[in-house]
Formats: structure tokens, sequence, C-alpha cells
């Protein structure tokens, strides 16, 4: 079977980067493997468990679920991008405080689907919270903590959006 | 899991894909969305020489109306259809079942014209497209045709389209306003695929009897279907509890239903008409 290789090229974090590779790499892999950045994890490489979470020009994707090729281009940010130890993201001060997280291995993938989550819905009930987290397994936390974790992120957002508009 | 090797070029208009597509002696495969495809391609299930990719075609995403049908580019992901004025307001069943494919990632990526081509019998949006009798514009070396949804599928991920086909568009037509629309799903626990997925938009006339009735049955069958024996036993009566519960008795008369080891024939068969009972009564009496 014939297999051309393709450059591909995509801003990772702000960084534009490239790699030379078979069509059939997924995304999770470029990142990894090609580029070098790690914190996007790899769990069950079926579609299932969302560990794989990032995001694909602003929209949360399953990245064992996309090849690199197919987003050649675009805009992508993983845990990396979201914010710095100094100066968490919303969503890491949530999953901190609220601790939405034991062994960390589908943290990564939990705050990225989570980020688009509060997106589509900056105020969800813990239902909603649910709901959109249903592309998360995560086998440690029973979910509880994480679903506090989302909603303390919500919070701390509003606050947020709250005081930039008292300025 | 790593796919077998295979070629990938993207195309840039439909003619060019419908073009390598002829090329490819059948080793060709279309990616959209890539969210029905890629699992199939991990798993090897199959492993074309060659990916066509058509997402980035212009033209083909969004929703327009035109008279009394609504024209779905086959490109729109599921978030897009769950979230489309247009689908809300004219197809809510169709909005209802687009939010509860998969999960919140995967409806960000998939698309309904994937979905639609992948042809799975467990996908939710089959059971709205057979109510409502989607026709698909299916583009190839001919030219354009229209096919009807129930002649689309012929078994489980296998369609009557030649190997040049693309789908490029879903057009649906628009139910009468007084008709209320659902869709309700039994979810597979681990898989989010409908065990059943069940659409019913039906209404009354002013006499208080029913003068519109569709139904749409997917996941229970090996192909989804219109439950036309449920329709022709509903029409003209009143929407009592006793006239559903009487009509979804022949839920599953018109699927073939199948057995796999989540569930038993006969328990497709059950959560059919249980699904069916409770979609008509939303519509009809909630």
């Amino acid at each position: 079977m014939s297999n051309n290789l393709v450059e591909v090229t995509v801003t990772i974090n702000g960084e534009r980067r490239s790699a030379t590779v078979e069509p059939r790499t997924l995304l999770i892999h470029f990142i990894r493997d090609y580029l070098g950045i790690t914190g996007s994890h790899i769990g069950c490489d079926t579609s299932q468990c969302g560990n794989c979470s990032l995001l694909v020009n602003g929209r949360a994707a399953k990245s064992c679920t996309l090849l690199a090729v197919h987003v050649d281009g675009a805009e992508i940010i993983t845990v990396e991008g979201i914010g710095k130890v100094d100066n968490l993201h919303p969503i890491q001060q949530g999953f901190w405080e609220e601790h939405g997280l034991q062994c960390g291995y589908c943290t990564p993938g939990a705050m990225m689907a989570s980020i688009e989550l509060l997106h589509q819905n900056p105020n969800p009930t813990d239902k909603e919270i649910r709901e959109g987290l249903d592309g998360l397994i995560c086998r440690c936390t029973g979910y509880e903590f994480i679903v506090n974790a989302v909603r303390r992120a919500s919070e701390i957002m509003a606050d947020q959006n709250s005081s930039k508009e008292e300025v | 899991m790593i796919p077998a090797k295979f070629n990938y070029v993207r195309a840039e208009s439909v003619e060019e894909a419908i073009s390598l597509l002829a090329k490819s002696d059948g080793e060709g495969s279309i990616l959209a969305g890539g969210h029905s495809l890629l699992p199939l391609l991990k798993f090897r299930i199959t492993e074309p020489g060659i990916l066509i990719d058509i997402s980035r075609i212009p033209g083909l995403k969004g929703v327009r109306k035109e008279e009394n049908r609504l024209i779905i580019g086959a490109l729109t992901t599921h978030y897009d259809v769950s979230t489309n004025e247009l689908v809300k307001e004219h197809l809510p069943s169709l909005a209802k079942a687009a939010s509860v494919i998969g999960d919140l990632q995967i409806r960000n990526h998939g698309t309904i014209g994937g979905n639609i081509a992948h042809a799975d019998p467990v996908a939710d949006y089959p059971a709205v497209a057979h109510a409502l009798g989607a026709e698909l514009v299916v583009h190839n070396s001919d030219g354009e045709e229209i096919t009807p949804i129930d002649e689309l599928v012929i078994g489980p991920l296998i369609t009557m389209l030649s190997e040049d086909s693309i789908i490029t568009e879903i057009s649906i037509e628009i139910p009468p306003t007084q008709a209320k629309q659902t869709y309700l799903k039994f979810f597979h626990p681990a898989t989010d695929y409908p065990v059943v997925g069940v659409t019913a938009i039906a209404g009354v006339n002013e006499e208080g009897v029913v003068d519109y009735v569709r139904v749409g049955v997917t996941g229970s069958s090996d192909v989804a279907y219109r439950a036309f024996e449920v329709e022709n036993v509903l029409m003209d009566k009143k929407p009592t509890l006793q006239n559903i519960k009487e009509a979804a008795q022949a839920a599953a008369e018109d699927g073939d239903m199948g057995e796999d080891l989540f569930a038993s024939e006969e328990y497709r068969e059950h959560l059919t008409k249980v699904y069916v009972e409770r979609a008509l009564k939303e519509v009809l009496i909630d």
C-alpha cells in the first residue's frame, strides 16, 4: 500500500510548528511524538475516554480521532497553553481548589473538555456539567470532585467577567 | 491503534473529489469530519488506498430554507445542526437527535453527511430522516441525483451509492406547524449509541383527531425504518392513552430486529414499543 508523506503545520499554544509525517498519523501522536508536547494523554484510543481532548480552532476535540493532516493549519491549544503555575486558568484554579483529580491522568483532557463546556454554557447546572462531561472517563474520582471543580471554575470566570465590567 | 497506510489528498471541489474517487478504482474513501471513519481505520475494519478529504470544500456547510424544506449541508457538524436557529424552529426533532450524538467533543467534529453515509444502524439521525422521508442530494460522475433515505441503506454500514458518489446535502420536508416533534433515545450506557431511538412527529386537527403522524425508529433494527404501521393505526383517531398504546404495539412491524451482545430480539422489540409509546405521548398529550 502506498503512503505519501505530508507536511503538517499547526499553531500550537501560540507557536507555529511543522513536521513531515505519514497521513495516517493521529493528531495525538503528532503532538506528543513529533512536537514533543506531552501534556495531552492517550487513554482508550477509541474515542471514548476524552483523555486526549484539546482545542482545535477553539473547539474541543478528541485528538485520537483526528488525523494530523486533517487539521493542517489549525490553531491548537493543549493543557500547556491555558495557564501557568503562577497564573492558573480558571479551570485549573477550579480543579486545584476542589481537588478535581486523583491520579491526574485524565485531568488535561478533563480540563480542556470543561473549557469548551463552560464556553458553550458559562453557568451550567450540575446536570448540565455531567452531560457536558459525557465524553470523559475518569477512573478515580467518581466524577463528584470534577463536577465541583467545573462549577467552581464557572464561578471564578463569572467573577472575573463582572470585575472586568466594573473596570 | 494506528491505521493501515494510505495516501491522502485534499479535494478543492466536489468535482475534483468525484474524479479522484472514480480514479481510485474502489480504493478511495471520503474523509469529512472523520468521526465515523477514524474508528474504522484504527480498527482496520476498512483499509482504503487513498483518503479524499472533502472537509474544506466550500459551500457544503450550513442550513438554508427552500419553500417547505430545510437543506442541510453535508459538512454541517452535529453541534451546528443542534444549535442552528432554522433547525430548532422547523425540525426540533433533528436538533434534539443531533444534541445527543456521542459527546461534546464528537459533536464538534462529526458531520451529518458523514453520519448518514456511514450507514451505522445505531446512528441517531436516521430516525428523523426516515420519519420525514429525507432526500439526499448525491453527486457522482453522472451528475446530481436525489436518493430517498429509505433506498440509501441496504444493510449495516452498506449503502446503494456508487463508489464515486458523495452526499452533498440532506433535504428534509418541514412538517406542518401544528405537529409537535421529539426524539427519544435509550442510551447504551457505555457507547452512548441508541439501543433504540424514536422520532415522533404528530398533531391533531380542529376535531381533535390525529391528522399528521410520522414515526421513525433507529438502533433496534438492522436498518432504521419508518413505522408505517404505527402511523396507520393512529391516523384519524383521537390521541387517547389507549389509542397511543395500541398504535405503539405495532412499533416493530416495519423493522427487522437484530440480536447482539447488548440486547436480544425480544428486548429490542419491547424497548421499541415502549419508546414509541413515550414519544407519541410526549407529542400528543404532554
